[in-house]
């Protein structure tokens, strides 16, 4: 397994467009975390005198309508970005896993149901449907995470489930099962590790949609509480006031492209290695 | 093939019943007392008694779910006590917005995908091809809110090419159509990438196979071979795609109805979901979800009358 993990980092590091989205990722996550020590200010503080100030050495990104620091904003934003993207990513790639090795292992009549399910779970277009829960329930983080978890976890579930079912019946699987291995040690040790791969592309794909789901909620004022400074929420000041700056729209927009863009060279790079099947052809 | 129409006809409709019955289930079933939210405040008790009667509140689940489809059927989507109107009227005055940016978006994205696609793969491994590929993928990757937001700012705002509000004058075609461009554009474009990709690699497949060689062989024009033969297989791929996306493509245009203040289902269920109207919100969501399920059938169907081999991949 180890030797099988430098293969792959190694590879990675030789795929131009891996190395760009390892870049953007990792200067994205650092940025995130140390946020406070890399912000010039308070994300709070506002310098009335110095409100739409464009982009300069003391603004770097421009203020707001409020004169507060666009910058210092866009850093907090990726924490919240990162926080809900990961969670949100995290809980519907278990319950997608969960159901969709049942699915896969299952009786035939509990796939099929649980093959509908999933796609009456895929008719909701995502947006329609976050608005019409969000309408529901409270504003805030966890209505975003619940929205994106059942939204997303069935995508997760049909992918696990196709390539379980088509791993139960290779060769291997019955070797094993003619020699006696229990049922745990077929799930465990043959089944889990090779849908994981797939599985990690999937997961690694959906995170910027997640993550532009957070930031489209908050956008249309359904997502997190007012005043927090969510890239969604910057970009709506943004639109409210694009006849006074168009920077605010144009720095708040940049992030949101920029994780999209490194997640998905990411993913692309990934299934490029881990799967030379799907290859895009290149 | 008939027999494979009607599996999936039912299944699309057992997946918009069930699809909207949860919905309407939570809709009453969460929210506390109905007849406050839908009522207001001011509402007295007996407002409220006549109410709950009228909208048979004290059935249980089941019976309430049941009528509710059974007014549906009958051309019934219930009634906006906001504005003491039909919802039926709300939705179907908002709809054909919805549907020509949809359409529009798919306009962009089959003639632009095609072309980029078609084009990388008659240069396969050119510069060029590969210049495609990263806009391809950048294209994907980059979020409708924010290619509308930036569209908005850049062509309608800057350098005002394109209107910036609404969706035109009514009967002016024109007028329509120039308002039609930034918002349809800004949907279409992550399927531009999308359309490009999928063309490319199945026209490429498809030059592989032994009847291009044997049109090669006859002496016809290459570029009548390329741009004819293997095109015309690859456009399958992308309609199923696109069938697919017309959810995503729903949603996107929520946005680009928001950013470009056009009427429009998603406008409709963002101010209804805002005033807390639910029968609207009920209304447009059937709509919103019973357009996207036709579609997806439509393109399924499609690719299975002319793929055979479709018909199996269950």
């Amino acid at each position: 397994m180890s030797s099988f993990r430098h293969t792959l980092i190694g590879r990675l590091t030789r795929d131009p467009l891996a190395v760009m989205a390892i870049v953007i990722i990792a200067a994205l996550v650092v940025m995130a975390v140390f946020a406070d020590l890399i912000a010039p200010y308070d994300y709070t503080a506002m310098h009335m005198t110095d409100r739409f100030a464009a982009p300069s050495a003391e603004f770097w990104l421009g203020t707001d309508n409020l004169g507060r620091d666009t910058f210092s904003r866009l850093l907090q934003g990726g924490r919240i970005a990162l926080t809900v993207g990961l969670t949100a990513v995290i809980i519907s790639g278990l319950i997608g896993l969960v159901l969709g090795m049942i699915a896969g292992f299952g009786p035939r009549w509990l796939d099929n149901a649980l093959l509908f399910f999933f796609d009456t779970l895929r008719a909701y277009p995502t947006i329609i449907l976050a608005l019409a829960l969000a309408a529901l329930m409270p504003r805030g983080l966890t209505t975003v995470i619940v929205v994106v978890v059942i939204t997303s976890f069935a995508e997760y579930g049909r992918v696990v489930r196709t390539q379980t079912l088509s791993l139960k019946h290779s060769e291997f699987i019955l070797a094993e099962r003619a020699m006696g291995a229990s049922f745990g040690r077929i799930v465990f040790h043959h089944i889990l590790p090779n849908v994981l791969g797939p599985f990690f592309i999937l997961a690694a794909m959906n995170l910027p949609v997640v993550i532009t789901i957070e930031a489209g909620m908050s956008f249309l004022g359904v997502g997190v509480p007012p005043g927090t400074p969510s890239w969604g929420s910057t970009l709506k000041d943004g639109f409210d006031h694009i006849r006074q700056t168009p920077w605010l729209i144009l720095a708040g927009g940049l992030p949101l492209i920029l994780v999209t863009l490194g997640f998905t060279f990411l993913g692309e790079a990934l299934r490029d290695q881990l799967d030379p099947k799907l290859r895009s052809g290149r | 093939m008939i027999q494979y129409t009607i599996q999936r006809v039912a299944l699309a409709l057992g997946i918009v019943f069930v699809a909207i019955s949860a919905l309407y289930g939570v809709m009453i079933a969460l929210p506390g007392d109905p007849t406050s939210v839908l009522l207001g405040p001011r509402a007295t008790p007996e407002m409220r008694a006549l109410f709950r009667e009228q909208m048979g509140l004290d059935d249980p689940l089941v019976m309430q779910i049941l009528n509710f489809w059974g007014r549906v059927l009958s051309g019934d989507l219930g009634t906006d006590f906001f504005r003491n109107r039909p919802v039926a009227t709300a939705v179907m005055s908002a709809l054909p917005h919805t549907v020509a940016l949809v359409f529009g978006a798919i306009f962009w994205s089959a003639t632009l995908g095609i072309l980029l696609g078609a084009f990388s793969a008659d240069r396969r491994n050119s510069l060029l091809d590969r210049v495609t590929g990263v806009i391809s993928v950048a294209f994907i990757a980059a979020p409708s809110f924010v290619v509308a937001l930036y569209s908005l700012l850049l062509f309608a705002v800057t350098l005002r090419w394109f209107p910036s509000i609404g969706a035109g004058e009514p009967g002016d075609l024109l007028s329509r159509i120039q308002h039609l461009v930034l918002p349809s554009l800004a949907i279409g474009l992550a399927w531009v990438g999308y359309v490009a990709r999928i063309v490319r690699a199945s026209m490429l497949e498809a030059m592989g196979e032994s009847y291009i060689r044997t049109a090669r062989a006859f002496g016809l024009p290459r570029r009548r071979v390329v741009y004819n033969y293997a095109l015309r297989v690859a456009i399958l791929p992308a309609v199923q795609v696109l069938g697919v996306g017309i959810g995503g493509m729903l949603s996107s245009a929520v946005f680009a109805e928001i950013v470009f203040s056009r009427p429009g289902i998603g406008t409709l269920i963002y101010t209804s979901v805002s005033d807390r109207n639910y029968p609207v919100v009920m209304g447009a969501m059937l709509v919103a979800i019973g357009f996207f399920v036709t579609c997806a059938l439509i393109a399924d169907l499609i690719n299975a009358a002319l793929d055979p081999r479709h018909r199996k991949t269950q």
